[in-house]
Order: C-alpha cells, then sequence, then structure tokens
C-alpha cells in the first residue's frame, strides 16, 4: 500500500493557471467521517493512478444542504445551495465527480434550479468511463470466487436511475455478483436517508440497517458491496451488531478497486 | 303505457348520472381547494406515461399475480362497457341487441365479454380470498380496519353480481333465442352463458321473458348505482388512475422542488449590492406559511393524488419504516389527506362553500410527528405505487411546516442543521479542517 496520494485544490490550480478536468466533490462524510476518508482515499488513489487532472475544493467545500432539505429546513438548505454554487461558478466548474449518491443527487437535481447547471456523476459512474476509455484497467484476481452482493443506495438508484455502473465495476474484478431479494428498484433503504443518520430512529420492532444487513446476510456474502458513504457507515453497524465482522466485508467499490489494483 | 318502460329507464338513467355528476363537481371542488402547481411542461411524456402506467397497466404486473388478475378484471370493465352503451340504447328506444347487425362481429363482441365475465368472477373470488382467507400482510395494517375493509370487500361483492347478473341475462336470452320467442331475435354467441341456460329448460317463455327483463334491469341499475358508489369509496382510481398518471411527477426521483418563496429571501440575503428596504413590496406572493399543515396547503396534485388511491398497500409493504415496525405508513398517509379533505367539504358544503375553522388539521389529527420523522426519504412508496401517487412529498412538505413554521424538529436534527449553518458540516467539525483526510496516513 502507497501513503503518499496527491490531492490538488482548485485554490492551487487556479492559481497556477490550470483547470483540472473534473473536481472530486468529497462531501463531509468523505471529509469527516473516519470510516468514509477510506473510501475518499481509495478514490483518489485511483485518480493518481490513472493520472487524472482533477481537483477538490478543500476548505472551499460546504455542505451540500440535503439533510437540512430532507429534514424540511429549506431555509438552510438554499443558504447552502447558493453559497456552494457561487464557490463553483467562480472556478468555472464543468465536471463534479462524488462518492456521495447525496451530494451527487442533490448538485445533479436541485442546484440547477439555483443557478449551478454542471455535469455531475457518481464515482462509480466515473470509473465505468474510465473503464471503458482504458485509462484504468482493472485485473481481477484478488476477488476471484468472492461472493460479492451489492447494496443499492437510494439516492443513486430509486432516486437517479443508476443501477448498473457499480454492478458491472465488480463484475469486472472477476467476483461473484450475487443480488439480495429486494435490489435494484425495490433496494431496501440502509435507514440513513432523509437525514435520519443523524437522529435517533422511530420506535419499531427492530432498525433498517439491521432488517437490510439480513437481506445481505442470506446471499451468504463474503464482501457487502456499497456505494455510499452513509450507507457503509449503516452496514458496517448491521454486519457488527450480527457479530459477523470477522468473515464480512463492507467495502465501497472504489475501495475494492484499489484493493484489486494493490493500491 | 307502451311505452312506459322507456320512460321509466331514461328517469333511472338520468337520476343515476346527474347524481354522478352532482358528485363530481364536488370532487373537483375539493381537489382544487389545494395550490396552484405548474404541469403543464412535456407533455409528450405525461401522454405517454399515462398510456403507459394506466391504461398499459405497465406498474401493475410487477407484482405478477395481483398483476394479472387486476389486468383481467380490467379489461373485462373496460370491454363490457361497450355492453352496457347497447343497454343504454335498447333501454332508450325499446330495441332488443341493437348491435346485432354486426353479425359475426356482435356473435364475437358477446362470446369475448362473456369470457371476459367468467374471467372476472374467478378474479373477484382470487381476490375476495386473498383478503378474507389468505390475509395477506398488506390488508391487514392498522389503517384498514372499519370502511376501508368493508369497502374492498363490498366492490368485489358488487362486481360479481353484477357479472351474474349479466350472464343471466344472457342465458335467458339464449333460451327465448331457441324457443323463437317474439322480440328475442337470434343473435349473438354465448359460450359461457348456454351452460346456465340448461337450468332453465322447462321453463315457460313468460317466466324466460320475466327472468331476462329482471336481469336486464338489474343489471344496468346495479352498474349507476356501481358508478354513484365509486365517489364514497377507494375504487374511485377507476377513472381518476388516468390523469393522476399524467400530472404524476417527471423527472428523476430524488429531485424535490426548491421553495421559490424561499429562493427570493436567499437572494436577497446573500446578495450585499440588495438594499432589502428598496426591495420591491411583494408581498402578496409571500406564502401565508411554509410546508403543510392541512390538506389546502398542499398542491392539487397531492389531493388528487390522495383521491386517486385505492388503498391497495404496495407503498406501505415496500416501505422500509413500515417493515421495522415504525408507525409510518405511507397508504395511511394517503388515505388520511383524503379523510381531511372529505371532511373539509362537508363543512363547505354546510356553510355555503365558505370554510369555517372546525379547530382540526391534517397535522396532529390525522398525521402524527412521529409518522412524519420516520422517512427516510428513500422513494419505494413512490416506485411502488402502480398509479403514479407521490406520498413521501406531503411528507416533505409537512416536516417543511414542523422545521420552518413551528421549529420543531427532533433535538438531533437541531443540532445538525446547527453545526451545517456554523461549520458547513452536519457534524460538529471545523471546516478549516476539511482537507486533513488528504495528510494522515
Amino acid at each position: 500500500m502507497t501513503d503518499t496520494i496527491k490531492v490538488p485544490t482548485m485554490a492551487e490550480m487556479f492559481a497556477a493557471g490550470e483547470k483540472p478536468e473534473v473536481l472530486f466533490w468529497v462531501g463531509c462524510a468523505g471529509s469527516f467521517d473516519d470510516r468514509a476518508k477510506r473510501i475518499t482515499k481509495a478514490f483518489v488513489k485511483i485518480l493518481n493512478k490513472a493520472k487524472i487532472s482533477f481537483a477538490v475544493l478543500g476548505t472551499e467545500e460546504s455542505c451540500t444542504g440535503d439533510p437540512a432539505k430532507r429534514a424540511g429546513n429549506e431555509f438552510l438548505f438554499q443558504m447552502q445551495a447558493v453559497t456552494n454554487i457561487e464557490v463553483l461558478n467562480a472556478y468555472e466548474i464543468q465536471k463534479i465527480v462524488t462518492a456521495c449518491p447525496h451530494c451527487f443527487n442533490t448538485i445533479k437535481n436541485e442546484y440547477p434550479g439555483l443557478g449551478g447547471s454542471y455535469e455531475v456523476v457518481h464515482h462509480t459512474q466515473f470509473l465505468k468511463e474510465l473503464l471503458k476509455e482504458g485509462r484504468i484497467a482493472m485485473e481481477g484476481g484478488t476477488f476471484k470466487g468472492k461472493r460479492i452482493t451489492f447494496h443499492d443506495p437510494c439516492y443513486l438508484g430509486r432516486a437517479n436511475g443508476v443501477y448498473e455502473a457499480p454492478r458491472e465495476l465488480i463484475r469486472k474484478l472477476d467476483a461473484e455478483l450475487v443480488e439480495m431479494k429486494s435490489c435494484k428498484q425495490r433496494g431496501l433503504c440502509c435507514g440513513a436517508g432523509g437525514a435520519q443518520m443523524f437522529k435517533e430512529p422511530e420506535k419499531g420492532n427492530k432498525d433498517v440497517n439491521i432488517e437490510r444487513t439480513e437481506q445481505a446476510l442470506e446471499t451468504t456474502p463474503d464482501i457487502i458491496a456499497a456505494g455510499c458513504p452513509f450507507c457503509n457507515t449503516m452496514m458496517t453497524d448491521g454486519v457488527k451488531h450480527k457479530e459477523r465482522e470477522a468473515d464480512i466485508k463492507v467495502m465501497d467499490i472504489a475501495e475494492l478497486i484499489a484493493a484489486a489494483e494493490d493500491l | 303505457m307502451q311505452y312506459l318502460p322507456n320512460i321509466l329507464f331514461v328517469v333511472v338513467l338520468l337520476i343515476g348520472t346527474g347524481y354522478f355528476a352532482k358528485n363530481v363537481g364536488k370532487l373537483r371542488r375539493n381537489i382544487l381547494l389545494g395550490k396552484d402547481t405548474d404541469v403543464s411542461d412535456d407533455r409528450p411524456t405525461r401522454w405517454r406515461n399515462m398510456l403507459r402506467i394506466a391504461f398499459g397497466q405497465s406498474k401493475m404486473v410487477v407484482r405478477p399475480v395481483a398483476g394479472l388478475l387486476h389486468v383481467i378484471v380490467y379489461v373485462g370493465f373496460v370491454i363490457i362497457n361497450i355492453e352496457v352503451l347497447e343497454i343504454v340504447i335498447d333501454g332508450i328506444f325499446g330495441t332488443h341487441r341493437v348491435f346485432s347487425g354486426l353479425g359475426p362481429v356482435y356473435d364475437f363482441l358477446i362470446a369475448s365479454f362473456e369470457i371476459l365475465a367468467f374471467l372476472v368472477i374467478i378474479s373477484v373470488v382470487a381476490f375476495w380470498v386473498r383478503r378474507n382467507i389468505i390475509k395477506l400482510q398488506r390488508f391487514l395494517k392498522p389503517e384498514m380496519k372499519g370502511w376501508p375493509k368493508k369497502d374492498g370487500n363490498l366492490i368485489l361483492y358488487i362486481e360479481l353480481v353484477l357479472m351474474f347478473l349479466f350472464l343471466t341475462m344472457n342465458a335467458a336470452d339464449f333460451r327465448l333465442q331457441q324457443l323463437g320467442a317474439e322480440h328475442y331475435l337470434q343473435a349473438g354467441s354465448f359460450p359461457v352463458s348456454q351452460y346456465i341456460s340448461n337450468w332453465f329448460i322447462g321453463m315457460d317463455i313468460p317466466s324466460l321473458i320475466f327472468l331476462e327483463r329482471t336481469a336486464w334491469w338489474l343489471h344496468i341499475v346495479g352498474i349507476l348505482f356501481f358508478l354513484n358508489y365509486l365517489y364514497f369509496s377507494k375504487h374511485l382510481h377507476i377513472l381518476l388512475a388516468f390523469p393522476n398518471t399524467f400530472y404524476g411527477k417527471l423527472g428523476p426521483k430524488g429531485k424535490f422542488n426548491n421553495l421559490e418563496a424561499v429562493t427570493r429571501e436567499v437572494k436577497l440575503m446573500m446578495n450585499p449590492n440588495v438594499d432589502p428596504f428598496a426591495a420591491p413590496d411583494d408581498a402578496g406572493d409571500v406564502p401565508s406559511k411554509f410546508g403543510a399543515s392541512d390538506v389546502m396547503d398542499l398542491s392539487w396534485v397531492q389531493l388528487l393524488n390522495a383521491y386517486t388511491c385505492t388503498e391497495c398497500g404496495r407503498c406501505t409493504s415496500e416501505c422500509p419504516a413500515n417493515q421495522t415496525g415504525k408507525k409510518l405508513s405511507p397508504r395511511k398517509i394517503m388515505m388520511d389527506t383524503r379523510d381531511r379533505l372529505e371532511e373539509v367539504g362537508k363543512i363547505l358544503d354546510a356553510n355555503k362553500g365558505e370554510f369555517k375553522e372546525d379547530g382540526k388539521q391534517l397535522l396532529d389529527d390525522y398525521i402524527t410527528r412521529e409518522e412524519l420523522w420516520a422517512c427516510t426519504s428513500c422513494n419505494a412508496c413512490v416506485e411502488a405505487c402502480p398509479v403514479s401517487i407521490d406520498p413521501l412529498s406531503i411528507i416533505m412538505d409537512m416536516r417543511q411546516y414542523l422545521v420552518m413554521e413551528q421549529s420543531a424538529a427532533p433535538s438531533d436534527l437541531n443540532n445538525m442543521m446547527g453545526n451545517i449553518e456554523n461549520n458547513g458540516a452536519p457534524w460538529p467539525f471545523n471546516q478549516m479542517d476539511r482537507l486533513n483526510w488528504s495528510k494522515e496516513s
């Protein structure tokens, strides 16, 4: 594993008179959450290896406002949105890639109405494109024969119809892709969306992430793959709750690829 | 006296359709209590959605068993309306089987009606068994007690009776044709009712005519009764599914509207060059409140959604909150919205069209906060609905009311929002530390 990663910021690039091909929107989870930071780094390692010209906003990035909007605080959401759009427009950003489906959905669908129109792609879509263009090459092996099940993030799948990109990448790993009983359009939420991540769940028989983890375990997977930092946390907690963390890993698609490439 | 049946028929028909028209007017008025919303965009896609989803039943077959049964009943009802047209013409002019001049085409039509009627009977029995004997989970939720349960069964009974009357009518007619009774010309083909007619062998012509006329009258009166029952029932979906799929949400499911009134305020706040006191006085455009606490705060499309809901519960059975035993049920959100809207409609009726506060509202009196806060906004309910109903939009509008009007979010969410406001992240981390990850090993 190499530890040095290159993470240029927009400010640096701008000062040097350069323009990156794509802005990597890291998101709050990807910046601050210890588990999600590993996803962020895995993705950057892939970008570095593929020599993609990218930059992050760094300290100029702020929450997209997604949890505020879903909690009902439209004021706070729009304050965040307008602030972010000002920064993005000032740097004349055209293409944005993010590893967080919530940031992806908000910037892609809700920012245009407030003056921020960009080409927004999820990192799994971006990686799929790189693979197609031959800018990254994936060599299977590490995951050969492993059973991987993919948990569809609601804000990537149902909300935006992206089902195939992550699956295609998993197949490229030479792994066996196994589907849960609720998948794709009928995928079950991890329990974190709609600002649920930040509060205690309402009373019920069980927590949503436990239900979803049980569905995942039914496929007897070696790895539960996710494409969202919040899903990742929820599924990791679920696996721990079931005391299966010794034999089942929860990994983001970017981490899978980084591991396969021994980055 | 000769024209008595014709006159009687016209009177019954006028009462039946007149009362229905009156209730449609009420329905329209209630739906238009909702706020205006612009749904004039992309009409080609809207037409396509209606054809595909309502007419083509594309989302019904996601669940194959219920889907197939539903398609049979649906096709049966659509086709049998041609028969109703003949009955109406015969009733007004005293003719008998007025379309019989079509010859083989008529034989084919009658035969297909009969087969469909038979399949409808089988499907209706299967539906009844699913509701009352197999007791499918989604028909047993708390919101399905009382009237909703009764309503569901009543519809099945009516459909069953109507189909039996139709076949009895044909069976008696077939027998009369065989006997060469006057007025009963040889027409039609009866693949199902010919077997029923075997039971009538030995009956004389007057008795058979009495039987045929009774079945004919009960059949058409039954249809008129059923038409008028719709307004009081969840069964309105057979009409409203069409406009509802037309006006349903377009674009990605994850895209929530940006509140325009808020946009204006935010732009004023964020722009240092604007003198707020010089801003044009557009107080008239500012909504009296943000979000929704009662049905009048919702859009008319959301109210149309509520009347369209047929309480099938596919939304609720896909809802992650409901699956894990929480109080939220998207179906209940729609049923509550309709119940409250009906209540408001009754107040309007009682006060010459004027609304008088009754001390109640949709929030708290119908939908509790616990339900609203249990939603993960995952869109499973929206995806599951076979007729493009969007329960999530109502939940979100009501959350907006709770947060922006009442500051009544759960305290954890208030902390989260405070963090976003102060640090630009939902957690209490400093914005200046955002890039620290790149230096950590």
